[in-house]
């Protein structure tokens, strides 16, 4: 079966390691610091400004001067550290943020994504997205493996704007873990009873599986 | 005013000079840390045709939202627009020019401008739709676009406290972009929560340090939450 948006999250942050600064981004990606496991500590950055970002208030601890990208009101975890944009995305450029984790529209098998932008339809801009792209080593990528049509959104090429180029190297759908390994998508696990036939089926890049692909655990 | 006391008490002076087709960086983020008095005297001056610097343009009936409703905008420079609806509608029509930049492009186009470097050379953006038309350059097998900095005939800031020399100190996230626009203006007009004397603020704890502030204004803020999340 697919993965529901929390076991995706719950696979993502089984990437974080102890003591990474992460950033994650608006949807699925947010959901991730639900699952952080026990005895690890992640300290999560909030590309307004703040690093160690806390849960969300209680009602009376609500503050219109204390909010996440999201433009959501939240807290600061122990810790926390607050600053301007321009130190935020030093930060964030200077490659100083261990894990990015964000949604797209389409990624394809040269590590490309497209996540802001789909012609003919309003354009709203890209945020801070380029900029995380582009300064993050290690990026995870959220998505359904197909939209609704069943239509692949992993590519040989992007066929909408980019975000940026040659940047993904890890992939979570709802069907599989995957990464980008020299211009193809390698499949390490695949969703608990998902066959690899299906993942074949929607993902239209290059994809290699080497051998039996473990399903993931639970 | 006297020596280096920037506090005036009237939003016709803390805006005076601002005239049509001028531009203005403003500080804020969604809408937080903005600063409401100062854009409620541009709506109020008319004054039109203005470039707009800001990361967003706030929402329907507030922020720098009130200023698309008599059309005072004629080009805003931000990362995210997408909030209201009056943008969406005069975008459409072609009454108002968008050019969307990364934000931390746009972070680092301001502080640049505020320092003297007048453009940089950025990852962010190469191979996008921002990168055309840009000059591009490789630096240890990556490719580079060259982004030129930005500056303003006003920049419009909101800080929590300032002594009455300028020297700013902002409260939580609302710092945002507030810094950096602080040090882009030609003239730059702080609306703050609170006026101090000179020497109650520690000088360690500057954000931002009164060198680049003109004017300075008390001001009341609404504080309107785009989005209330809570544990509850």
């Amino acid at each position: 079966m697919a993965l529901s948006r929390e076991q995706i999250a719950q696979r993502v942050a089984r990437e974080f390691n102890d003591g990474d600064y992460v950033n994650l981004g608006i949807g699925i990606p947010t959901l991730a610091a639900n699952f952080v496991p026990d005895g690890m500590q992640v300290m999560l950055q909030s590309e307004n400004g703040l690093l160690g970002m806390g849960p969300y208030p209680t009602k009376e601890n609500v503050d219109a001067d204390m909010i996440n990208a999201g433009k959501e009101t939240v807290t600061t975890a122990t810790g926390a550290a607050i600053f301007s944009s321009a130190e935020s995305f030093a930060m964030i450029r200077g490659g100083h943020v261990d894990i990015t984790v964000l949604g797209a529209f389409e990624i394809d098998q040269n590590g490309n994504i497209a996540s802001y932008m789909i012609p003919g339809k309003l354009v709203k801009g890209m945020g801070g997205a380029m900029d995380l792209v582009a300064g993050a080593d290690n990026i995870i990528v959220t998505m359904t493996h197909a939209n609704k049509h069943g239509e692949s959104k992993l590519l040989e090429a992007c066929t909408l704007p980019l975000t940026g180029v040659n940047c993904i190297t890890k992939v979570i759908t709802d069907l599989a873990y995957l990464e980008i390994i020299e211009g193809e998508f390698v499949l390490l696990e695949r969703a608990p009873g998902v066959s690899v036939d299906e993942i074949k089926q929607k993902t239209a890049g290059k994809l290699r599986i080497n051998g039996d692909v473990p399903e993931m655990q639970f | 005013m006297a020596g280096f006391d920037k506090v005036v008490t009237s939003y016709e002076q803390a805006m005076a000079g601002l005239e049509d087709n001028m531009t203005v960086i403003a500080g804020g983020f969604g809408l937080c840390g903005i600063p409401e008095g100062l854009i409620a005297e541009i709506k109020k001056k008319g004054t039109t045709g203005l470039t707009v610097v800001s990361n967003n343009c706030g929402v329907d009936g507030f922020g720098l939202g009130i200023l698309l409703e008599d059309k005072q905008i004629k080009k805003m420079v931000s990362s995210y627009v997408g909030e209201n609806a009056l943008f969406e509608k005069q975008l459409l029509n072609g009454e108002l020019e968008v050019e969307l930049t990364p934000q931390g492009t746009l972070a680092e186009k301001m502080r640049a401008g505020g320092a003297g470097i007048p453009a940089f050379f950025t990852a962010t953006g190469y191979g996008t739709l921002v990168g055309e038309g840009k000059e591009v350059r490789e630096y240890n097998g990556r490719n580079y676009i060259l982004e030129e900095s930005i500056t303003g005939d006003f920049a419009i800031v909101k800080a929590w406290k300032a002594d009455r020399y300028g020297n700013c100190i902002y409260r939580h996230t609302a710092q945002n972009f507030n810094p950096m626009a602080a040090t882009a203006g030609k003239i730059t007009v702080v609306e703050v929560e609170e006026i101090v004397e000179p020497g109650e603020l520690n000088p360690s704890e500057i954000h931002t340090p009164g060198i680049y502030v003109d004017r300075i204004i008390l001001g009341t803020f609404e504080k309107r939450i785009e989005k209330i999340t809570t544990a509850d």
